[in-house]
């Protein structure tokens, strides 16, 4: 049986592992070569940080479970991601904004985390938000050059937005296990997250979309169809040959 | 076995000689990422910390010390640690001074670089080649996660920041 500690430790480590895993998919894709590697350095930063995760919840779990087996062997129901680090790349500017939206997410989160009465969280969070200052500078400077960029360019952010905005209201929906004391209380991030939103979105010549259905689940293992097909690539290695090892 | 100063002194020496596998000039006591070493009964506990959460070097790094200390006859375990976070200030000056002979600007001694303001005056870099400090920024992200790309106006040549963090 998980713990709240458990699976809010597991939560954590499901958002960094599943947005890492899809913007490593930019590997040798990249439009030009320095964004082929920013993209790909911030997919090691946080896989980074998804190993500190899952590390530390199979130390909790103490039943043999490893970061191997909680990132390779559990279920799609079993992850506990929000909804938009899943959300599929599309092209560069959809990955950007999800980035951006994400980045901004996890500023405001860590900075509050490091204060965690649990200190393998605090350690983790300090630690990961020195990174996670670069994410957030990178993406929105992209977020401003395309927004405010060429027609097409704007265009493709505005249709960027429409794809990936109602899945931005989870983030501050609080699962039953981001209310024990070590966890941060998400829905206390909102306030910041929308401010540095709007201000970006401002310098970009983008709109903030009006009040709209926002969709949830993610938290709690009910996932989008796409999560299905990530997991399937991700976990392809250890499910055709259990156990295998570099 | 009993703890000694002399022990504890060998150690340090020993450790003075892994090398970091993706920047090898550098020791990793140049790099500042040996916290402590501890020894209790003959066993040696050396504790490390990344330099960057995803950093892939760390686990070869802890191989090497094990291997290094091994040879000479002690057996270690290797702990991370990540509280209180790295930081390149904890570089040693030998350290900088070997990454700039590297041909790797080493990192500015105060973050000016790490906030997240947006489009930020960038730190004025010196070129590791020719001194110049008419330089520009390539790219904030490198071949590792620990650089950032730069080029030189001068004598052009592009090189890499080890930034601030």
């Amino acid at each position: 049986m998980n713990t709240p500690l458990i699976q809010y430790t597991l939560h954590l480590a499901d958002n960094a592992l599943i947005l890492g895993q899809r913007n490593a998919a930019w590997c040798g894709h990249g439009p030009v070569l320095e964004q082929d590697i920013a993209i790909t350095n911030i997919s090691l930063d946080l896989i980074g940080q998804a190993r500190n995760f899952y590390q530390y919840a199979a130390a909790l779990k103490n039943d043999g479970s490893t970061e191997d087996s909680l990132a390779y062997l559990r279920t799609e129901r079993e992850f506990m991601n929000c909804l938009l680090p899943e959300m599929p790349n599309g092209d560069w500017g959809q990955t950007i904004l999800r980035q951006f939206f994400f980045s901004a997410y996890q500023h405001q989160l860590y900075t509050r985390l490091q204060s965690s009465p649990d200190a393998q969280l605090a350690a983790i969070a300090a630690k990961a938000l020195k990174e996670v200052t670069y994410h957030l500078r990178w993406s929105s400077e992209w977020v401003i050059r395309l927004g405010d960029g060429t027609d097409e360019s704007h265009a493709r952010m505005e249709k960027a937005v429409d794809a990936l905005w109602a899945y931005t209201g989870e983030l501050f929906m609080p699962a039953v296990y981001e209310k024990i004391p070590q966890a941060v209380d998400p829905s206390v991030l909102a306030a910041a997250w929308n401010e540095k939103v709007s201000s970006v979105f401002n310098e970009a010549t983008l709109q903030l979309p009006a009040q709209t259905y926002m969709h949830s689940g993610g938290k709690t293992g009910t996932h989008t169809e796409e999560m299905g097909f990530l997991l399937t690539e991700l976990q392809y290695v250890q499910r055709t040959f259990p156990g295998c090892e570099w | 076995m009993q703890s000694t100063r002399t022990d504890t002194q060998r150690i340090y020496e020993l450790l003075e000689s892994v090398d970091d596998p993706e920047i090898p000039v550098l020791s990793i006591m140049d790099m500042g990422i040996i916290r402590d070493v501890g020894i209790d009964n003959g066993k040696v506990t050396v504790k490390i910390t990344p330099t960057y959460t995803g950093c892939p070097a760390m686990d070869m790094i802890g191989m090497q010390i094990k291997a290094a200390l091994g040879e000479a006859g002690y057996e270690a375990d290797v702990l991370t640690i990540l509280a209180p976070a790295w930081s390149t200030d904890w570089m040693s000056e030998t350290g900088k001074q070997k990454l700039r002979a590297y041909g790797i600007a080493p990192p500015m001694p105060k973050q000016s670089v790490c906030n997240d303001r947006l489009f930020a005056a960038e730190e004025a870099i010196q070129c590791p080649r020719c001194d110049s400090w008419h330089t520009h920024r390539i790219s904030e992200f490198g071949s590792t996660a620990c650089k950032s790309l730069y080029q030189c106006d001068d004598c052009k040549e592009p090189f890499d920041y080890f930034k601030c963090h």
